[in-house]
């Protein structure tokens, strides 16, 4: 335990104590952003409960195909993610890099799908806007369909920038070898991060794109 | 009791003052109390502008033509005197400075559980301040500082998304406050500190903190989505696009009444701790008083539609937030009714922070009260958008908060400084604002219910008396603000030693020496009794 000193900040009382600190730290902060989406989601709620045609028509404009396979990406990163954790616990330095850039490539891929996806939108004239066309009853409500759609992905979407960051940085760490048995809270915490921003997605999923797919 | 004071009271020789100079010791610090300090002083440059921009407001509203400001420019001085206050005074102003001094000392820990956090979120706090202090120098901006859509979302020509970035980065400072002082609470308690042994303090802490973890983040969302709407021209609030004004409201709301218990729960706090410690007693009802802080937090939750009964909101939901609103007031009374029942055959000396404490308790009772004409649905037809409303929210406000502010800077000045204050200056000060505050603001509830709307620069002669009278009232209250800052500032040099407890004052805090060293207790303290164990007749055992 002679990395203790370097470990232990000097507030604590002991490991186990900076450890539960930051372990509930996580769930905390995670809880104010369970708000910030909450936001949105009741918003979303409401407007779909009123226009329930204009945003199924808007929901059949989404590529069903595309944002299945991005779910399956994500659910994949969150098993890597677990992953990496379980190697930290075990010091399993190498396997955690592994599964850490494992990880990150993950969500990379899963972003890279979304910008595709953006674009064929993009092109399709359904970004809300003097340029937005749609060809249905009620364009209107289609379009704060689309609203949401944006505004939902969009701040997903830089959660899962933010986390790929934080990914990076835990590598870079794990590389310098600051983890061990005793200490890898970092990691832990991140993988919280990580877990709670797939299942936002796990979420946004069905309510964005299976509007009309139920029943 | 500034009066004959022994000589042998000393500074310390090191303590968190002086253990470090420079400026990068302050700027890179990361001691809760140099960090309160950061705070202190951000908060009152912020008063200083607040009150400059209210100064403009009561000059205008001294004659009844709209001589001294174009409508316009009207409209801008009352959003920001609104913007500064609320989110860049009096949302910080307990936690951030008194809680962020306190919360660790009280609970018996070195510091808050994540020291680097709490300096960030200081920097969070200056950098929205920046964003703001530009949106103001640029031009201003005149929603008002509610940004109501879609006025703020499509129409208003100033610099609303400046103020926006400014306010939305700000609400991350206050999460990262909240988040700090609930893990700290959780997790770093002294040996022996159960909670129930814990000061009322804390409890209202914890309470605001819970408030601010909640609400903050759903108002940063919603002030993104109006910044989503200027850019993007997504249309969510908007009705040309399909969108709604009134979910803007709820969601506006949704944070902003919690943020008023946000800026009034750690007053409370202050209040407790004063009330028992001037009338030499326990608090009347523990668990009582600790719990009607949580109750005021969840409650507090559910009342955001009564802001909004004349808008077009369901008459039901109205009926349904009118009886929650009136539900708050039962938590609310139970505090004023226990600190009476505290002072009640206790030995009660009237020092500054005292004189401040019962201000409070009747200041906030008014403002109680007419809260409750507010949430009836009937009257608030009559008075929504009258001055019954300003006066109203400033009775809590100013009245309550600011005034629990200014007791508990006294009451721990000792404690913050090593030094004390200069005691017949500060009562002195202390009731210049007692009758300078309710001059300014009692005649506002006759002009609203005379009928008088807030946010206009002219009014009809017929309200000029009254006007006058705020007006005078308010240059009461600034010469009442203007003496403590005064000989604060001349108490750092030229007070004399506190000692480590010149109030015989029960809690944690109180028990190393004034200022304390940067770590605060020289080792961790062992708790062996309930909070304010005081008794009424130890008066003798005094100086």
């Amino acid at each position: 335990m002679s990395d203790q000193a370097t470990t232990l900040a000097p507030q604590f009382e002991g490991l186990a104590q900076q450890k539960e600190s930051a372990i509930f730290g996580m769930w905390v902060f995670l809880v104010t952003e369970v708000m910030f989406f909450g936001g949105m989601f009741a918003g979303y709620t409401a407007y779909r409960y009123r226009f329930h045609e204009a945003f199924t028509a808007g929901s059949d404009h989404l590529n069903l195909l595309l944002g299945g396979v991005n779910t399956a990406v994500l659910i994949l990163s969150s098993f890597t993610m677990a992953m990496a954790v379980h190697s930290a616990q075990l010091n399993r330095r190498r396997a955690l890099i592994v599964f850490l850039v494992l990880t990150m490539l993950l969500g990379s891929t899963f972003l890279g799908i979304k910008a595709v996806e953006y674009s064929h939108k993009f092109h399709e004239h359904l970004l809300p806007g003097p340029a937005f066309q749609f060809e249905g009853a009620d364009p209107q409500h289609a379009q704060l369909f689309f609203s949401f759609y944006f505004a939902m992905t969009g701040f997903h979407a830089l959660h899962m920038v933010i986390g790929v960051a934080l990914l990076a940085i835990m590598t870079w760490f794990a590389w310098r070898g600051r983890f061990s048995a005793e200490y890898y809270n970092p990691i832990e915490v991140s993988g919280l991060y990580w877990h709670f921003v797939d299942i936002v997605w796990i979420f946004l999923f069905p309510l964005l794109y299976l509007v009309g797919h139920h029943g | 009791m500034n009066a004959a004071r022994p000589a042998a009271n000393q500074m310390p020789k090191v303590h968190y003052l002086n253990v470090d100079y420079g400026i990068r010791s302050w700027l890179f610090t990361i001691d809760h109390k140099r960090i309160a300090l950061l705070y202190l002083g951000s908060i009152t440059l912020f008063f200083v502008l607040g009150g400059l921009f209210a100064t403009a407001i009561r000059l205008e509203l001294l004659t009844p033509a709209g001589d001294l400001f174009e409508s316009e420019t009207y409209n801008k001085m009352f959003t920001m005197h609104g913007v500064v206050m609320i989110f860049f005074f009096l949302i910080p102003s307990i936690p951030a400075t008194l809680g962020n001094f306190l919360v660790p000392m009280m609970i018996g820990a070195r510091d808050l559980a994540f020291p680097r956090i709490n300096l960030l979120s200081w920097y969070i706090y200056t950098l929205g301040g920046l964003f703001t202090l530009f949106a103001i120098l640029s031009g201003g901006v005149d929603t008002g500082w509610t940004f109501y859509t879609p006025y703020s979302s499509t129409y208003s020509n100033t610099n609303v998304m400046a103020t926006a970035v400014g306010v939305f980065i700000l609400g991350f400072s206050s999460i990262l406050t909240g988040f700090n002082f609930i893990i700290t609470i959780h997790k770093m308690r002294a040996p022996g500190l159960t909670w129930f042994r814990l000061p009322l303090f804390i409890w209202a802490h914890y309470a605001t903190s819970v408030i601010m973890i909640l609400g903050t983040p759903v108002v940063a969302i919603a002030i993104a989505l109006v910044g989503l709407e200027r850019l993007f021209h997504i249309g969510i609030f908007n009705p040309a696009l399909g969108g709604d004004p009134v979910l803007f409201q709820h969601l506006f709301w949704f944070y902003s009444h919690p943020a008023v218990y946000i800026m009034i729960l750690p007053s409370m706090g202050v209040i407790s701790e004063i009330v028992c410690c001037f009338s030499r007693k326990k608090i009347f009802g523990y668990s009582f008083v600790a719990f009607s802080s949580i109750a005021i937090a969840l409650l507090g939750f559910l009342v955001w539609g009564h802001h909004m009964f004349v808008s077009s909101q369901s008459m039901y939901a109205g009926m349904v937030f009118s009886i929650l609103s009136f539900l708050v007031a039962i938590p609310s009374a139970v505090k004023v009714f226990n600190w009476t029942a505290t002072m009640y055959k206790g030995s009660v000396m009237y020092n500054a922070p005292m004189l401040y404490a019962m201000g409070f308790i009747g200041l906030f009772t008014m403002g109680g009260l007419t809260g409750l004409f507010l949430s009836t649905l009937a009257t608030d037809v009559h008075l929504h958008d009258t001055y019954f409303v300003v006066a109203h929210f400033h009775y809590i406000m100013v009245g309550g908060a600011l005034m629990g502010y200014l007791g508990g800077i006294h009451f721990w000045w000792p404690k913050i400084s090593g030094r004390l204050y200069p005691e017949a200056w500060a009562r002195f000060s202390a009731l210049i604002i007692f009758v300078g505050f309710n001059l300014t603001f009692f005649p506002q509830f006759i002009l609203g219910y005379l009928g008088m709307p807030r946010r206009y620069h002219a009014y009809p002669p017929e309200f000029q008396v009254l006007n006058v009278m705020s007006t005078a009232g308010a240059s009461i209250l600034a010469v009442g603000y203007a003496i403590p800052l005064i000989y604060l500032f001349w108490s750092l040099r030229y007070g004399p030693a506190a000692g480590p407890n010149p109030w015989q004052a029960k809690g944690l805090e109180w028990q190393t020496s004034s200022p304390p060293p940067t770590h605060n207790f020289p080792e961790t303290p062992v708790v062996t009794e309930e909070a304010y164990e005081y008794y009424p007749g130890a008066e003798a055992e005094r100086v």
